[in-house]
């Protein structure tokens, strides 16, 4: 299977659109959803039918035994990380703060403290003619880089002799991306033609340059400012990087998204344009 | 200052409001990726850098008693050769490999995964941290970011990192009054409800504001008036505002409309908190 991840430094620089639209143009029939902190893809993919869940095991969170505890603090005081809360002289576990090191359960001294599985959040598998692998992380956990590394294996699942996979990254550039990036064939960079949208670019840039995975970068809402998209054909110029495309901006699209489909089935200039970002990354990729 | 997802202008409205307010602190705690400063250019900026503590095994006080090993939660330490070696990447710094150590042959050194910077433009104080790029978390960064003074009659501006994950609670906690930036589509309602739940589960008072509203989207203005939510103002996607934005300049500063608009918001703000 060869893997095409869809990539953006901030979140709504049009990721998910491209990723549903890339799934139609493609005819996928295996893709991801890899923002566990935010899904949106499963909005539009267009899928039928109810997935199979499962629950997600991220870690470990502390439970102090109230009957057991003394109140002596020592597990306070060696927790680096704020997850004992004290309230009225007694202690307790804040499980949004918890680490799930440890710590608090070594060093308590009358054994007050245990262990217990957390579900962090949940995995979702539609899995009909097409495969499609997401999940929704709960408010608040931190291991999405795990999770994402979950959904990546339940893509796999089965389905390795497909021709294309279509995953949409996180955004940001940490852990859920380096998760997101490590084992597929290509990054697509979907960058905004503003002085943060470079900015991001460049760090997403040098992230996906220590994974040495091929790249390309394409320009959404590029007619916003087109002084920042000459300098992004500039920038990846300079880098060896493949320019692959702009795409205007464009009102059809949020009418599209909000009734819940791709803007592939909508005749428009976006959807042209996006066609055309597909063919051209075509060439490199397949 | 929270949202969903990415993009939906949360940033351009902490700095709007920032230089709207004057007397203010923007601190930009969105530390993968932070962006206030392109169009706060903050002045006479001084930087600390940000360590995290990284285990050391001392092998000649070591017994090989494998008790760090075992101890650790995160796999971050792997017994090789008959002695310990700690990952650094997915080591958490938790401390509990030192602390169980019989022979105390494990100290730690300071590793820095980024810097907090601090200038200031005018009358605002421009605070932003910076994640080192390859580190796997930015909770130090925000919390040292996070762990500046105020006082009485400034107003403190912290723009969240997008999503509701663990660095999000992180910069929540410590606020008193939440304002919640959403862009009128469905990605953007289903990402706003996610936050929702993580602001009323703190327990914090929020109202929103909806950025780039061109069309009433009613879903979220139903989901708003069932659940009680404020909706304090509308921006309306304007091509002006999205140059402005381009060039990193502050869009108040540089047009009337704009600047009506964040000074009626920060006044309906300052009520609300006074409720
Ligand atoms: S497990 Fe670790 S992070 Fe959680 S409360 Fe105990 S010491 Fe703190
Ligand atoms: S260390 Fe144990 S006994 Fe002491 S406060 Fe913590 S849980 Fe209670
Ligand atoms: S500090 Fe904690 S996470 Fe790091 S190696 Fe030691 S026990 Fe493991
Ligand atoms: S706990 Fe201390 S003595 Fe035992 S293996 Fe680890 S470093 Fe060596």
């Amino acid at each position: 299977m060869k893997k095409l991840l869809i990539l953006s430094g901030k979140g709504g620089t049009g990721k998910t659109t491209t990723t549903a639209a890339f799934i139609d143009f493609s005819k996928a029939d295996a893709f991801a959803d890899c923002d566990v902190d935010a899904p949106n893809l499963h909005l539009i993919a267009g899928m039928k039918g109810s997935p199979q869940k499962t629950h997600y095991y991220g870690s470990e969170k502390a439970i102090i035994d109230d009957k057991k505890c003394v109140d002596c603090g020592v597990c306070n005081q060696n927790c680096r990380f704020q997850g004992i809360i004290r309230a009225d002289g007694r202690y307790s576990v804040n499980p949004y703060a918890c680490e799930g090191c440890g710590v608090c359960m070594y060093t308590c001294p009358v054994g007050a403290v245990t262990m217990e599985e957390d579900i962090a959040g949940e995995l979702a598998l539609y899995w009909e003619e097409r495969l499609f692998s997401t999940a929704k992380l709960k408010m608040g956990r931190g291991n999405s880089g795990k999770l994402v590394t979950a959904v990546k294996k339940q893509l796999e699942q089965g389905h390795d002799n497909e021709e294309l996979a279509i995953i949409d990254g996180s955004p940001g550039i940490v852990c859920p991306v380096i998760a997101s990036i490590s084992g597929v064939d290509m990054v697509l960079i979907v960058a905004e033609p503003s002085l943060s949208g470079i900015s991001d670019m460049k760090r997403i840039l040098r992230t996906a340059e220590i994974f040495q995975v091929r790249m390309a970068v394409c320009v959404n809402k590029y007619d916003t400012c087109i002084e920042n998209t000459e300098e992004i054909k500039r920038l990846c110029q300079r880098e060896g990087i493949p320019f692959v495309g702009c795409i205007p901006y464009d009102e059809k699209v949020s009418v599209a998204v909000n009734e819940g489909h791709s803007i592939s089935k909508i005749n428009c200039p976006a959807r042209d344009a996006l066609y055309q970002v597909y063919e051209n990354i075509k060439v490199y990729f397949i | 200052m929270l949202s969903g997802k990415g993009g939906t202008g949360k940033t351009f409205v902490s700095v709007n409001l920032a230089v709207t307010a004057k007397n203010a602190i923007c601190i930009d705690c969105d530390v993968e990726e932070p962006n206030g400063r392109l169009f706060l250019k903050p002045e006479e900026s001084v930087t600390e850098e940000v360590y995290t503590k990284l285990p050391q095994v001392l092998e000649e006080k070591c017994i090989g008693c494998r008790k760090c090993v075992d101890s650790c939660r995160f796999n971050a330490m792997g017994f090789i050769k008959n002695s310990p070696l700690v990952f650094p990447e997915v080591c958490h710094s938790c401390g509990a490999c030192s602390l169980l150590c019989p022979t105390g042959a494990i100290y730690e050194l300071k590793r820095p995964i980024g810097i907090v910077e601090r200038g200031r433009n005018k009358e605002v104080q421009v605070i932003t941290g910076i994640l080192n790029i390859g580190e796997a978390s930015g909770i130090p960064v925000i919390q040292n970011a996070l762990d500046t003074k105020i006082t009485e009659k400034s107003i403190m501006i912290i723009d969240c990192p997008p999503g509701s994950a663990c660095s999000v609670m992180e910069s929540v906690q410590t606020a008193d009054y939440c304002l919640l930036v959403v862009e009128a589509t469905i990605f953007g309602f289903h990402n706003f409800k996610m936050v929702y739940e993580l602001v009323s589960l703190l327990q914090k008072p929020c109202g929103v504001v909806i950025n780039k509203g061109d069309y009433t989207y009613y879903p979220l203005i139903n989901f708003c008036k069932e659940n009680n939510i404020t909706i304090l103002c509308c921006i309306p996607y304007q091509e002006k505002l999205a140059q402005i934005g381009a060039n990193g300049e502050v869009a108040s500063e540089k047009d009337d409309e704009t600047r009506m608009i964040f000074s009626t918001l920060l006044d309906k703000i300052r009520m609300e908190v006074r409720e």
